[in-house]
């Protein structure tokens, strides 16, 4: 079985965002880049697929802009096989970015696609669900544990309030919360073999997709800023001031 | 036309989360209508009938909508999406594991947790877990939106709409529940809880946790952590408050011996009230809190839960 397993390129998680001061979207210039967290571990997740014989082979697949091959080569280091850069500049929304992979996954034909829940910048939590119905496959978001049978996959699922297991028949759609696994660094010299590995350059149009944006972002702002309070000087002021002064204790 | 709100609850009782988008779903300016999906749900739909602004409220019981397993939704919201301009549903893990679903199958965006109903096309919604807040307006066509519920106040339960039983669509018969393990604790959600009290890397180890939770039980907190104390091994990863963690809004937030990395504000800084506890005076936490206490957290929480004793909790 093969395993597609698509990762974006994002402002590191670790980089305070700065909103431009024209409204029109955040500063990415020389800000560090990284493969989105959650996508790391769906590349994990599927490299350890490989190693237990589950899976012949891990395809990573990234839609964004040139560098985003940057982030296919991650994936490719951390033991994917080989990679695919649908080259788009500017934002893709998920509806666009859910029709390329789609048209990837007619070509491929890959038994399960594993996505992140939701990409750290646009946070929009889509992708795979969008996906999943494009195809008319079933699916398992939010993954914290994957069991596969023949012909279906378990899936434990991070709900509100606790874990829920679902049985999905395969071809499928996971997408991955946090606690499924720890991604590893990949070692140096898996990262030279990454360097020798294929990387198949397509475009939104080799699958059809108009990628123009449906909704008109107006503008991006600051979220309103909060002021530092006061401090106390005792566990029984600050009791006091939460109780009598902000009315927050029941 | 009309806009749709998707009910969140569990066949026995309407959850409040509900109420909240009903709330959202009135401000597009056109009328509501609430489709329960469940089984045995009947005590539901009377609870949406009774939420103000809602003028008719839909009930589909059949056994596949137990769990709002995302397939069966989609197939139930797309039987009924020709009547409707906007389709809304609380942005929790089932709004979120449906709703797309039907967007791409409307071939229409979605938009994901909105804080504010700008105009009716027109919506705020938070990006880089709330560092920046981007004004989207929707294309013409049907809207289909998921509602962030900590930004809006939840409908009254003054209305009296009428409940119309409608039937199941085709169960599409490619996935089902198997199970599900929810936690038992007496605590509320960490999501929905109006207090929250985290730990951070300060708390030194998992068992220290146990300080946090004698103060959460008096006040009927959710327990969270920062990603340090996660990483650390103290506790498991779903206590995660932070921007790849949880968001969490609440009416309180007790940081403690959390130092205030931008990952973790990012989860927590929308709260409405924020006191830290911090034995170190320059700690980032302390820009943000309403009350801040500098103090070796292994004295302050003990004497934190004797005053709350004191005062009768």
């Amino acid at each position: 079985m093969k395993v597609l397993v698509p990762v974006k390129r994002v402002i590191d998680y670790n980089v305070k965002v700065r909103v431009k001061a024209d409204q029109t979207g955040v500063d990415l210039a020389n800000v560090k880049m990284s493969m989105n967290p959650f996508d790391e571990i769906c590349v994990e997740e599927a490299v350890r697929l490989k190693e237990k014989g589950k899976a012949t082979e891990v395809v990573a697949v990234s839609i964004g802009p040139a560098q985003a091959s940057e982030t296919i080569r991650t994936a490719l280091a951390m033991g994917a096989d080989r990679g695919i850069l649908v080259k788009v500049d500017g934002d893709v929304e998920p509806l666009a970015v859910a029709k390329i992979l789609k048209g990837i996954v007619e070509a491929e034909q890959p038994g399960l696609v594993i996505l992140g829940k939701q990409a750290i910048d646009d946070d929009s939590n889509q992708t795979g669900q969008m996906l999943a119905a494009l195809l008319g496959w079933p699916q398992g978001t939010f993954a914290h544990k994957l069991e596969l049978g023949e012909g279906t996959a378990r899936i434990e699922r991070e709900i509100d309030g606790g874990l829920q297991t679902v049985e999905v028949k395969t071809p499928a759609i996971m997408t991955v919360d946090l606690r499924l696994n720890e991604p590893r660094y990949a070692s140096l010299p898996n990262i030279m073999k990454a360097k020798k590995k294929p990387i198949d350059d397509k475009t939104p149009a080799d699958y059809g997709v108009d990628t123009a944006p449906r909704l008109k972002v107006l503008k991006v702002t600051e979220p309103p800023k909060r002021q530092a309070g006061v401090k106390v000087k005792t566990v029984a002021e600050l009791v006091d001031k939460l109780k009598n002064e902000a009315g927050v204790l029941p | 036309m009309t806009s749709l709100v998707i009910a969140e609850h569990d066949n026995k009782t309407l959850k409040e989360q509900t109420a909240k988008a009903v709330t959202a779903a009135a401000q597009l300016g056109a009328p509501v209508h609430v489709l329960v999906a469940g089984q045995d749900a009947g005590a539901v739909a009377d609870a949406a009938a009774k939420l103000a602004g809602v003028e008719k409220v839909l009930l589909a019981d059949d056994a596949q909508y137990a769990k709002l397993v995302a397939e069966s939704v989609e197939a139930l919201i797309l039987s009924l999406a020709d009547k409707y301009d906007a389709i809304l549903a609380p942005a929790t893990t089932n709004g979120k594991n449906y709703l797309p679903r039907v967007a791409a199958k409307l071939d229409v965006p979605q938009i994901s947790e909105i804080l504010k109903v700008v105009s009716p096309d027109t919506f705020e919604r938070p990006i880089y877990a709330g560092n920046a807040i981007q004004t989207v307006q929707a294309p013409e066509g049907k809207k289909v939106i998921t509602v962030r519920t900590t930004a809006f106040k939840a409908a009254e339960a003054t209305g009296s709409a009428s409940v119309e039983k409608i039937s199941a669509a085709a169960d599409p018969g490619i996935s089902k529940f198997v199970g599900e393990e929810l936690s038992k604790s007496e605590r509320p959600e960490l999501t929905s809880a109006k207090i929250v009290i985290s730990g951070g890397r300060g708390m030194q180890s998992g068992d220290n946790f146990h300080l946090l939770d004698k103060i959460a039980d008096k006040l009927h907190a959710a327990v969270g952590a920062s990603r340090a104390a996660v990483d650390a091994g103290f506790v498991p990863n779903d206590y995660q408050v932070g921007q790849t963690g949880k968001v969490v809004a609440p009416e309180l937030y007790i940081a403690v011996g959390i130092s205030g990395a931008i990952q973790h504000l990012a989860g927590m800084k929308d709260s409405k009230v924020i006191a830290a506890i911090n034995k170190d005076e320059e700690a980032p936490i302390f820009q943000v809190a309403d009350y801040g206490l500098v103090a070796d957290l292994f004295k302050a929480l003990p004497e934190m839960e004797e005053e709350l004793t004191k005062l009768g909790y």
